[in-house]
Parts: structure tokens; sequence; C-alpha cells
């Protein structure tokens, strides 16, 4: 599949690009190299004539010790098809390039985080500040020549861990016995904290006379990141007129675990494990993408078996995750807890299965290189067939008491519109998306594994508001059922494995950027491999951290009790918008 | 709650008076009533919620009313990842919180950094910054994990006096911890002395981990 569209691909590349997109030359890479000065002209080039209307990633690769700072943007095209790569090629030290936020809205999230952890300066962004760390950060952590506290060596496996086994504690080896580095010279008592004066700068707030002549002022409330309703430690500054949101930042990195900084020391196999901790409900979607990534550079196909396998633990993940998501919103509808119980209900049942293949109710770790890790259990599959007969009859019961209830429907109908080309310009995924009348979903727009094969519906939904962003889930999960039934029913006998399982996989030098419909959006894995045991270069797309790039268009207007049902509504999970 | 002193109740008072020491009542009605603070951190959350709900259900054990203001919860689930940017507001609840308080240190991260420990965000273990009474091991532990662990918070409980542990009710006040601030690294004021010490000391050599590169 993935074979095919490159070669059209390039065929249309050769037609129509002009002369200044050079074509990449090494092997095993994709896409074009373009001067740095020019890519919003390309972007905007790529927008208007070619119709890639959608910036999938900004991301950038360290090629040190090269002088060779690569950002590397990703495109689609919003009526489907293969992604499209643009590279422009900076030096290290004097890393500026112009800001695509004037054509792509949906680049603003994602070049403030290209600049707090690579230190790529985008000229004429609008709010150019730290976003997954903080302000007076030491240095930018991605670069490959910047070391964290607990620094051992640049790859694992780490030599006093294998072949020695001579291991000491990470402790040991910091002059302040802990997790801390403090650049040379560094006086405490001198420090000024930033406190949050640059995100309070960042917001204009105005005082104004009211119509019986009182001055009124604007104000900045904080709703989190310890908050009932944030879905985790998620922040958003608001500035309010009255009771109504005037302007909104979302603040995030409360949950930074460094993702990609340890990804680029890990072996590949030992990043199957981390990536269960990106979305942590949606595991097995995780280990799929990643799976998928590495075997478009593996160049493998896994056999019939383990593809089956892999659709019926994705969908199920997508049943699990949606019927959270429901639960939650109503939550912050203030039905606290009472819906919640139900949706759990079911989905302690999907998580058993998973226990039962995996041995993980949460982290499976299921997927390998070519495969699953092991097969299904026995008489899983009857059990999945049972259960299947039971969850549409829950699925309607939820419709049923929810779908058509007043308060439900007050709440949410006509709050926190999204309107269709909204969504392109900002890069909004997954139910978003569809629910804002776009009907794109990767399963159908570039089908990866064995979608093609399977009957099923697109769910959209027009109106782009928190109701039908909930309808739009409940559909999901009907026809993740549907595609179940027929993967149950087909799934044939055989290996789950190509080739032998192994610890050490060799993966030649290239990129690959490889993605699916993760049930909140499309989640994408960058990965870049020099042919050596660790990745150059490790970047994951995640869908929710690009979602929220919509947050502020969607409550601007609304009423600040209003905020926290449109957050609920992009389903955010922390582990991946921070990492 | 059965007669364990060794006063007598006369006969027309059995079954109706009930003595007891007042370390018993005491730890007796805290014990059956744990609020835990509602303060989800990462994937451990998920697993603390599953506890909540239905199949596993906490309440049993008395601590179904999560509260998300601190000044109402007993205790503090740390649930998850603590990273430098949350840990300011994590000590800042805690000292929020009225004593007698108490924390658990769910799963691998909040125990010792587990696998994010050598991130250059995370904070190894909640237990730099906040005093821990029950750690519970896994990642995430299982609900039975999480339910062990806070029986084992009760136990902990039914085991103090208030004379010797009950530093609440002393004169002198509890101070609180003090909230730790955001440099160019996680400035513990409690440290400052030897923040101060390492940052000037020569770099011997840049195998000893020694951050390089430049700063702004």
């Amino acid at each position: 599949m993935s074979d095919a569209s490159v070669i059209t691909q390039t065929q249309i590349y050769e037609e129509i690009f002009p002369d200044w997109f050079t074509p990449e030359s090494r092997s095993g890479y994709e896409g074009f190299i373009i001067p740095a000065e020019r890519i919003q002209e390309a972007a905007q080039f790529l927008r208007d004539d070619k119709r890639y209307d959608f910036l999938i990633s900004v991301t950038a690769v360290d090629y040190y010790p090269e002088d060779c700072l690569e950002v590397v943007y990703h495109f689609k095209r919003s009526t489907g098809g293969a992604p499209l790569t643009l590279k422009c090629i900076l030096s290290r030290e004097s890393s500026e390039i112009q800001s695509l936020v004037a054509v792509y809205p949906g680049a603003e999230l994602q070049e403030r985080e290209v600049w707090d952890l690579l230190g790529v300066k985008f000229t004429g962004h609008p709010d150019l500040r730290r976003i997954l760390t903080w302000e007076g950060f030491g240095g930018h952590p991605l670069r490959k020549d910047w070391k964290e506290a607990f620094y051992e060596e640049e790859f694992k496996p780490f030599k006093s861990r294998w072949p020695d086994g001579k291991f000491s504690r990470a402790e040991d080896h910091n002059p302040l016995q802990d997790n801390l580095n403090f650049p040379q010279g560094f006086d405490p008592d001198k420090w000024v904290a930033d406190g949050e004066q640059t995100l309070y700068k960042s917001m204009t707030r105005v005082s104004k006379l009211n119509e019986d002549g009182i001055e009124s002022d604007q104000i900045i409330v904080n709703l989190g990141p310890q908050h009932p309703s944030t879905h985790g430690v998620f922040r958003m500054a608001a500035v309010l007129d009255g009771e109504t949101v005037v302007d909104l930042k979302p603040v995030m990195g409360y949950l930074h675990r460094n993702h990609e900084k340890i990804g680029e020391r890990n072996t590949y196999l030992q990043n199957m494990p981390f990536t269960d901790r990106l979305d942590y409900i949606c595991s097995m979607s995780n280990n799929f993408a990643y799976a998928l990534t590495v075997e478009k550079l593996l160049n493998v196909k896994p056999p019939e078996r383990a593809e089956y396998i892999r659709v019926i633990m994705a969908e199920l993940t997508r049943i699990n995750n949606h019927l959270i998501a429901i639960g939650f919103l109503l939550n912050d509808l203030g039905a606290f807890f009472t819906p919640v119980l139900y949706a759990l209900e079911e989905r302690e049942l999907i998580i058993d299965m998973f226990e039962a293949a995996s041995g993980s109710r949460m982290m499976c770790n299921y997927f390998r290189f070519g495969g699953v890790v092991r097969d299904l259990p026995e008489g899983m599959l009857d059990h999945l067939k049972k259960f299947l007969t039971r969850l549409p009859r829950k699925v309607d019961e939820l419709d049923h008491y929810l779908s058509g209830s007043e308060i439900v429907r007050i709440r949410t109908e006509g709050i926190g519109i999204l309107p269709p080309l909204q969504a392109i310009a900002n890069s909004a995924s997954g139910p978003l998306l569809r629910a804002s009348g776009i009907p794109y979903d990767l399963r159908r727009a570039d089908p990866y594994s064995i979608y093609d094969r399977f009957d099923f519906d697109v769910c959209v939904r027009y109106h782009g508001d928190i109701y039908d962003r909930f309808l739009l889930r409940l559909d999901e999960i009907r026809q993740s059922i549907r595609i179940l039934k027929q993967a149950v029913r087909d799934i044939p006998e055989g290996p789950i494995m190509t080739g032998k399982p192994q610890y050490q996989v060799r993966v030649p030098a290239g990129e690959a950027y490889g993605r699916v419909e993760s049930p909140k959006g499309e989640l994408g894995f960058y990965v870049v491999s020099n042919g050596k045991a660790n990745p150059v270069r490790y970047h994951v797309r995640a869908p929710t951290f690009i979602n929220l790039t919509s947050l502020a268009d969607m409550c601007k207007g609304n009423k600040i009790a209003d905020v926290v049902t449109i957050l609920g509504s992009i389903d955010i999970v922390l582990g991946e918008v921070d990492r | 709650m059965s007669n364990s002193t060794r006063v007598e109740i006369p006969d027309e008072l059995q079954g109706q008076v009930a003595i007891t020491t007042l370390d018993r009542i005491y730890n007796w009605s805290r014990r059956n009533s744990m609020w835990p603070l509602m303060s989800g951190l990462a994937c451990c959350a998920i697993e603390m919620i599953c506890t909540a709900a239905s199949r596993y259900d906490f309440s049993r054990f008395g601590m179904e009313v999560m509260r998300p203001s601190p000044r109402q919860a007993d205790f503090m689930l740390i649930s998850g990842t603590v990273t430098k940017k949350m840990v300011p507001q994590l000590v800042r609840l805690y000292n929020q919180m009225a004593e007698p308080k108490y924390v658990v240190a769910m799963g691998a991260c909040a125990s010792g950094g587990g696998p994010f420990k050598e991130g250059y965000s995370v904070v190894p273990g909640i237990d730099k910054f906040l005093p821990v009474d029950v750690y519970i091991p896994g990642c995430p532990p299982t609900p039975q994990a999480l339910l062990n662990g806070l029986i084992k918070l009760q136990e902990k409980i039914d085991g103090q006096t208030i004379k010797k542990d009950a530093h609440w009710y002393r004169k002198e006040p509890t101070l609180p911890i003090p909230v730790p601030i955001l440099g160019p690294d996680l400035i513990d004021l409690r440290n400052l002395p030897e923040i101060k010490a390492a940052a000037t000391a020569e770099i011997i050599d840049t195998e000893s981990g020694l951050r390089e590169g430049s700063h702004e």
C-alpha cells in the first residue's frame, strides 16, 4: 500500500512542482527541500494551488554534529491521499525561519513546541513562548548536544547495565543527588522567576465604560492545572468580560514527561511500552501507529492474522475511548459520575479482554514490528462475540438517556461551534473535524493495515457544536462494532509475526511518517533512522495537542461555564498533549 | 467495637454503652472516612477512577467522596508522574490541606520517577518534597493494588496515638513546605546553599552529566 502511494506521489511531484522545490536525494527520504526563506511562499502555493489545505505537523531534526537543523513539515489534502513532506535546512546557530501561522493557523502550538524543544525561532509568530517547559528553562532539550541531569550515555542499552551489569543509582553521579542541573555560575538568590508574567502579558485586557458610564475591567481567570474538569493537569487562562470569554490561552506542559528525548536514547523496541503511556486510554492505537511507522522503515508486512488482531484491538480501543469521552463529557455538564459509571462498566469488559491478550489492563505493549507479541488467548473470540451482542444495547441505552435529555441539549447545542474551514485551517482531526462536517477519516482517506476490506461508514455531523461531537462518538462506536463483527467473522488462523521476534531490530537509514486514525484524531509518528540501533528523531504528532489549537476559537464569546464542556468535547488526554 | 478495656459495664447498660480508648475511637472514625484529594496527574488517575467506579468501589472503605478542594481532603493520592512544572502546585495543595493529612504515592512515577525518571523535567519521586505514607508499586497499579495500598494507609492510622503522633494538636504550628520555584531547573528553597555550591563548582569532566551548551 505504502509503496504504491509513494510512486504516484513522485510522479505528481515531477509534473507540477516549481524548480525551487528540490526533491530529496538521500535514499530512504521523501519529499522536497526548499530554501528556508521561501517557506511561507511554498506553503501559500501548496494551500492555494495544490489544495494541500491541511498542515499535519511541524517538527525539526537536529543532525548534530553536522551544522544542520532541519525543519520538517507534513501537509495533506482534506479530501484524502498521501501526505507531502517539505524540509528546510537551517544552521544550528542562527536557526530562524518564517512562521506559517498566517497561512496555517494550526501551526501555532506546534511551532511553539519546536521553539521550546529545539530552539528554532519562528519569525512572525504571534506568541512565541515556551510551551512544554517553562519560561526561563535552561536550553532547548531536544538538541543533540543538550544533556539531561541523569545523563549516562548517548544510547541504550547503557554499558553499565549490559553486558557488565554494574548498575548504580543515577542520583549518585549528580552533584545535587537529584534530577537537577544548573548552569555554571547560577546564583539562586539573584534569580527572578518569571511567574506567569509572560503569559499574562500575551493576553490583552481592556477597561471600558459600560452603558451606565461605569468603568469595568476584564479579568484573567485561571482554570487548572488542579481543577476537577480539566481531564488531567491542563490549564486555561481566560480573559473574562463579566462571564463572557474574550480571550483564552491553553497552558500545558504540566505532564511533560520527555517522551521524545527518552525515545531518542532508547532502541526502537524499547519505545513500544513508552507509546502506551502517551494516550494512556488508547494504548493499542499508539502501539499501532508506532509499529506501522517502523514497519515502513523496515519494509515488512505483518501476516494476515496479525492484521486482523490489530484491527480488532484498535477498534476495541476506539469504543473504550469514546465511552470514556462520553461519560466524562457528562461529568463536565454536571451529571457528576452517574453516566460515567455506566460507561466504565462496559469499559471494564473491554480492558478485561486487553488484559487477557496482553497481560495488562492499560499499558498493553502488545504490538511488535511485523505482528503482535502473542496470539489471542483461547476463547477470546467467543467472548468478544458475546460482548458484541451486549454492547449495542448498552450504546442504545446511553443514547436513549442522554441524547434526548433537555439539560444536555440546552448546554451543548450551538455551543463551542467550530466551522469546517476553520477546523481544517486549525489542523483539527478526529471527531472534532468530523463533527464539523468534514468526512475525513484516515481509515478511508489513506487506508492503512487492512481497513480497505471492511464495510463501514465514515461518521460525519454538520453543526460543529458540542452536541454533534457527542453524537458523533456514539455513531463511531456503532461503526466500530460493525468492523469488529466483520473482523471476528473473517479472522484466519495462522502465524502472528513476520520473521523471528527480535530484541534489536536493524532499521535501515531513512525517515518515515506513519499515521493511524486514533480515537482522538490523526496520531502520527515521525521517525528518522541512521541505520543504527536507536532513532535519530522520534516525534509524536499528538492529535489532541493540535486539536487544542481550536480551543480558543471555540470558547471566545461563550460563557465561562461552557469552557469546561467545550474542553470535554475535544476529549484530551494530557499524556499525549504534553508527552 | 467491643469492650477493649478492663472497665466493667453494669448489666443494665449492656448493649447500650461501649467503652474503648480515645485512640481507638478517634482512629476508627478517621480511618473510615478518608476523603482523597481529587487530583489526577497521569495514567494512574484512570486506574484511580476505575477503583472509584462500581466494579472496585473504594467507597466500601470510606473513600467515596473525592474532594477537588484541598481544604476538605484527608489524603492526597499522587496518581502519576510528577513534573517539575507541576510540583509547585502539588506542594501548595499539600500545604493547604488541613491536618491530619497523608500522602499516598501511587505507581512507579510518583514513588521514584518510574520509566520517566531520566527525563529532564520529571521529579524522581514525590518524596523529594512531600512526606509519603504509603507507596504503591505498579505501572499503573491495578485497582486491587490501589485498594491494598489504601487499606495499608488505614492500618497506619490504626496504629497512631494522639499522644505520640498527633502533632496537629501541639501548640507550635506545623510549618508549610516551601513551594519550589522554577528557574533554569527546579529550585528547592531548602537546598539553596547546595545549589549555589554545585553551580559554582568546576566542571571536571563532561561525563559526570553536567549540562553543556548555551543558556538564555
